[in-house]
């Protein structure tokens, strides 16, 4: 079989034995555990409100609705807003500030750069709980508490050691020959970033941009306790609170979490490839 | 086969060295160049630093001394505490919080097993890359790009006792063939069951005594099951992700040779391709662990703090402390124990990790 996908390595295998037709059975019952949130989401989503009923939560609607959508979407429209807001000017910010760290980092090194970087990349791992009292007191004294800039700067700060690193692994694997010549030509480190390195980044920006934007879209714990004010709380936060009212129905719940969650899984959708290597090289820390 | 990308920047460092050995005439030159530039590196990272310092590390040093001063209302107060561990000693007797240890402790060892189990069984599985195989990994690591929210909010709705897995079960004829049998009717609580399975308490007293007088029931507690399901769910894919990465690091002539020796199908992968994926498997339980460790939006919007405090964990605790009963000292106290955790099992990895290079 290993023969057979080498030379064919996009072409899958067709089950020949019966380990093969028990693995797809297998899979087929992974299949169904991992589709059955999704499933559940999307039937009660697509629901009347007056048709969800606690008995018939499994049964596909019996007439299609679009009521919960259009209440979702009108109840978080200001909160969608809010998160692209928050997500696209910090993604942007801290991928172009990220990559000149990992290239320093990875082509400048200088005596204890690299104890320097252990401390930066340590920032991404700690629970942002111990962190977030003094946090909120320092964005107070800016006047910075309780705003979306505010918000966008904390989710660039603690977006520079993820970004950094996946940049400095990024350049890393460019030879250094490459550095050399420019040199040789009389290039200094601005322009080698410049001419040399930054032309070759794209793929990093995209890996970068996909993994944050994603990060930021899906942060609560930042949304929650820096923005107080409903009206101007990410997504996530409303969705929450959505689902903690009684007053709304289970079917514009369900509809809202679509919602919210559309942007993600459109990116992980069209762009999965990038999504998974953006993943691998986030999480190879190091 | 290593998941870091070490040996890059390792590999490469003598061919610079020995490039700057060849080109000895252009040296003087190049040296000033080199200077300024050295003294340019750290100018340019000097921003970073200075917010990393102040955001990460001068922040945790704050909140070390908030959680051992009298701040407990909403007026701030950073006076020490008499003595000055008084927030911590108060801690480690609240019953809740021996809740939270036992939760997040049962949390991360049930959630890694499963999680990392599943992931790689997967991963091997779609490692013979059979009828659409990509589709089944597109679905496995779907999940993975949904924000924990709408996890806990999607699996909080399957687990309510009235409705989800209990009337599967009942239209799925299990409870009549339970019932039919003799049995007592299945319906579980899920998430609002206060029981704790495996109850630990009367054996592990006789071993070590003070357990007795501990106030809540070592164990699995049943409410905390479902959110193991959920997290699962979640982040089986990347695990998954993670194998199927390392698997492609396995050479093929490595798994040929084992069978060409006589090795079955299984003898291939328990004893040459499994053995080769440790490492893998350390940095995947690494970063899960840690995530577990941290675990808090997921039961926020799944079960909040649950029967009993059956699902509280430390994330819980702090945001609760801090920010309902504006608690402050005890809030910093907890996050401080949390980030000890954290780097319990980050600071050895980091080590190892970039001594490498």
């Amino acid at each position: 079989m290993a023969g057979r996908t080498f030379s064919f390595p996009i072409r899958a295998n067709l089950p020949t034995k019966r380990g093969d037709y028990l693995t797809l059975v297998f899979l087929l019952v992974c299949l169904v555990f991992f589709l059955m949130p999704i499933y559940v989401m999307v039937v009660t989503g697509l629901k009347e409100a007056t048709s969800v009923s606690l008995s018939t939560m499994w049964n596909l609607p019996t007439r299609l609705s679009v009521g919960g959508f259009m209440e979702a979407f009108e109840r978080l429209r200001p909160n969608m807003g809010n998160s692209l807001m928050i997500a696209i000017p910090a993604t942007i910010i801290s991928a172009c500030w990220g990559s000149v760290n990992g290239y320093l980092f990875a082509k400048w090194k200088f005596r204890g750069s690299n104890i320097l970087f252990a401390l930066l990349v340590f920032g991404m791992f700690i629970p942002y709980q111990s962190i977030l009292i003094p946090l909120i007191q320092f964005l107070e004294i800016l006047k910075l508490y309780g705003t979306i800039p505010g918000l966008v700067a904390v989710h660039v700060i603690y977006g520079l050691p993820i970004v950094s690193l996946i940049f400095r692994n990024y350049f890393a694997n460019i030879p250094d020959e490459m550095i050399e010549a420019a040199r040789i030509d009389g290039a200094g480190l601005i322009r080698i970033f410049t001419r040399v390195m930054l032309p070759l980044s794209m793929p990093a920006f995209v890996v970068v941009a996909i993994f944050q934007f994603t990060n930021i879209w899906n942060d609560f714990l930042f949304g929650v306790t820096i923005l107080p004010n409903p009206q101007s709380q990410p997504v996530t936060v409303a969705v929450n609170n959505l689902s903690g009212s009684f007053s709304v129905d289970w079917n514009v719940v369900m509809a809202g979490s679509i919602t919210a969650a559309l942007p993600t899984a459109l990116i992980y959708i069209l762009l999965g490839r990038f999504f998974i290597r953006g993943l691998l090289a986030g999480s190879v820390k190091g | 086969m290593n998941p870091l990308p070490a040996t890059n920047s390792g590999g490469t460092q003598p061919v610079s060295n020995q490039l700057n050995q060849n080109q000895e005439t252009g040296r003087p030159l190049r040296l000033t160049r080199r200077l300024s530039d050295r003294i340019l590196s750290p100018t340019i990272l000097s921003p970073a630093m200075i917010l990393i310092v102040l955001f990460v590390y001068v922040f945790i040093a704050i909140t070390i001394w908030v959680s051992l001063s009298n701040w407990h209302t909403l007026k701030i107060d950073m006076s020490l505490r008499q003595p000055i561990w008084a927030t911590y000693q108060q801690m480690f007797v609240m019953p809740r919080w021996h809740a939270d240890l036992r939760n997040v402790f049962i949390f991360t060892t049930l959630f890694l097993t499963f999680s990392l189990g599943l992931g790689l069984v997967l991963a091997l599985l779609l490692d013979r890359k059979l009828l659409g195989y990509t589709i089944f990994r597109n679905v496995f690591l779907f999940p993975y790009s949904l924000s924990f929210i709408v996890t806990g909010i999607a699996w909080r709705w399957i687990f309510n006792p009235e409705t989800g897995i209990n009337v599967l079960i009942d239209s799925l004829g299990i409870n009549k063939l339970i019932t039919g049998l003799g049995g007592p009717a299945l319906h579980p609580g899920w998430t609002t069951d206060p029981s704790v399975l495996l109850p630990l308490n009367n054996w592990l007293g006789a071993l070590f005594p003070p357990v007795k007088s501990l106030s809540i029931q070592l164990g699995i507690p049943m409410a905390l099951i479902p959110v193991v399901i959920a997290a699962t769910w979640q982040l089986t894919g990347f695990a998954m992700s993670m194998y199927i990465a390392g698997l492609a690091t396995v050479p093929h002539e490595l798994r040929e040779a084992a069978r060409i020796d006589g090795a079955t199908e299984f003898q291939v992968y328990t004893k040459v391709v499994i053995p080769q994926l440790r490492p893998v498997t350390v940095s995947t339980a690494i970063i899960l662990g840690h995530v577990s460790l941290k675990i808090f939006d997921l039961i926020f919007a799944m079960t909040g703090v649950g029967p009993g405090f059956a699902t509280d964990v430390p994330g819980i605790f702090v945001f609760e402390q801090t920010f309902k009963a504006t608690r402050y000292n005890l809030g910093a106290a907890a996050s401080i124990v949390m980030l000890l955790l954290v780097s319990m099992i980050i600071v050895p990895y980091l080590w190892t990790n970039l001594r490498k290079r």
